[in-house]
């Protein structure tokens, strides 16, 4: 009997936490999932092609990476209630505040621009135009903001989030090499050696991983939704289970295209899902429907971050629970970003998969920048209390920004002497 | 000629609205050392530099 009693409770315990956890669930698991951008597809894709299972290790090494990043800004937005952007003009004045503004606006339009590639690319394997997929993706979004609730906006983008998950069947229906797998997978070590173009690719899936938006954007997320110090603690289990499925969609890709396209001339997903069909159309399919899906969403959180951040700099109302009429001016930058970024795509012979890639290299050697503000900030004892960085957290991030620095400054070198690796 | 005084008015009113943001934080929470904010300037500037770097890759690139 008190075996009953105690499994009854037990079960009810479970699931109070697993009811809290799905009310407190979004911020993390959106951005993360969202972070498999169009242009985190394109890499991870491009990286299978090039390497085939050889850096599957750097994906695993960067959950702990994307992990400890991220879950910074679940502390910070938990217990100032303010945005990233705000945080820094008000804790370190306005020159720095505008660089950093500055900088997140430009590298999201950017990146903003590489979701409509992907999601025009996927879309044109199944004969739409790219204008009209250009167009859909703006009615989407368009629809999506009119309700006026944060919380129907974030089921939304968790129930697109699900799509994201396609590449796992799709790599089960390659039939990869799972001793291959643990073979030259899970050790780390660089093929090819030391060169530019490992460089460029280290960097490419770094920066994939982690970019400045995503820290704009967790911490506006958790303000917007209401979070406070005490769900601090779920926000972080939401933030790591997040990384996870970041890290997994990573490896599932890299598992498709290095199983069945490796060593081919392809050098984006669009064209890897194209090559794919004749032999497996499900799997070029799945492909596909993910490119999009990920573009989609990709485009849904970086405008929302550019939103977020000027409306707090501006003393705009800034938030998805106001109507357009109470917030006309965020509304208003949330659509400019979209339709320019839009636009783009739809200039005739732009290099578009160039373009793709070089934005993410972009967005890891600006990256720096923004960890060292959030980590400074999470120092702050005055604001964050015993909410504030541990030693060993500010050796881990510290880490991060060295590392990051360090493989910038080889790509750097590789750039100007490509001689010198080799 | 209206267009002309609409987008002045316009740019008068941004001016004005960065000029305030800047009055509104002047004095910063979180006072830096003139070492970590010479540390702090000398990353951007090699971050800007990196950028200029990188640009000129993207060109090469677009070119060859």
């Amino acid at each position: 009997m008190r075996f009953v009693s105690k499994a009854y409770y037990n079960y009810h315990r479970i699931r109070k936490a697993i009811v809290l956890y799905l009310t407190i669930a979004g911020p993390g698991i959106i951005v993360m999932i969202a972070d498999n951008d169009a242009g985190g597809i394109t890499t991870y894709a491009a990286t299978g092609v090039k390497y085939g299972y050889h850096l599957i290790w750097l994906m695993i090494v960067l959950i702990p990476v994307c992990y400890y990043v991220q879950e910074m800004t679940v502390r910070l937005g938990a217990v100032t209630k303010r945005g990233h952007a705000e945080a820094i003009f008000e804790s370190f004045g306005p020159f720095w505040g505008w660089f950093s503004l500055l900088d997140l606006a430009i590298l999201n339009w950017l990146t903003m621009v590489t979701e409509f590639i992907g999601v025009t690319a996927s879309l044109q394997i199944f004969g739409v135009p790219p204008i009209a997929g250009v167009v859909a993706v703006w009615l989407l979004m368009g629809v999506m903001v009119l309700s006026g609730r944060y919380w129907t906006w974030e089921k939304v983008a968790l129930f697109f989030c699900i799509f994201n998950l396609i590449y796992i069947p799709a790599a089960f229906l390659v039939h990869p090499d799972v001793s291959a797998i643990f073979r030259t997978g899970l050790i780390p070590h660089f093929p090819g050696g030391f060169n530019g173009q490992m460089f460029f690719f280290l960097m490419a899936n770094i920066g994939t991983t982690i970019a400045p938006w995503m820290i704009f954007f967790q911490q506006s997320s958790v303000v917007d939704k209401g979070l406070d110090e005490k769900d601090i603690a779920w926000g972080q289990a939401d933030t790591l289970i997040g990384s996870l499925f970041t890290s997994i969609v990573a490896i599932f890709i890299i598992l498709v295209t290095g199983t069945v396209l490796a060593d081919q001339d392809i050098e984006d997903a669009a064209k890897a899902a194209k090559a794919l069909m004749p032999a497996n159309p499900t799997v070029g399919t799945f492909m596909a429907i993910g490119l999009a899906d990920a573009g989609f969403l990709g485009a849904i959180c970086i405008s929302l971050s550019s939103s977020w951040a000027f409306g707090e700099v501006f003393g705009w109302a800034h938030s998805l629970n106001y109507k357009i009429k109470q917030a006309p001016w965020f509304y208003a930058s949330y659509i400019t970003g979209l339709v320019s970024a839009g636009l783009v795509v739809l200039i005739p012979n732009a290099p578009l998969v160039l373009i793709t890639l070089f934005v993410q290299v972009v967005a890891v050697t600006l990256l720096p920048a923004a960890l060292v503000f959030l980590i400074l900030l999470l120092n702050d004892k005055e604001t964050m209390g015993e909410h504030r960085n541990t030693p060993l957290l500010n050796w881990i991030n510290g880490g991060i920004v060295a590392v990051i620095i360090v493989i910038s400054t080889l790509y750097g070198i590789s750039t100007l002497f490509p001689s010198f690796f080799g | 000629m209206r267009i002309a005084r609409a987008i002045r008015s316009a740019i008068a009113k941004n001016v004005q609205t960065i000029h305030d943001i800047n009055q509104r934080y002047a004095n910063p929470r979180i006072k830096m050392s003139m070492s970590v904010r010479i540390a702090l300037l000398m990353l951007r500037i090699y971050l800007l530099v990196l950028m200029i770097l990188l640009a000129y890759k993207f060109y090469t690139i677009l070119t060859q």
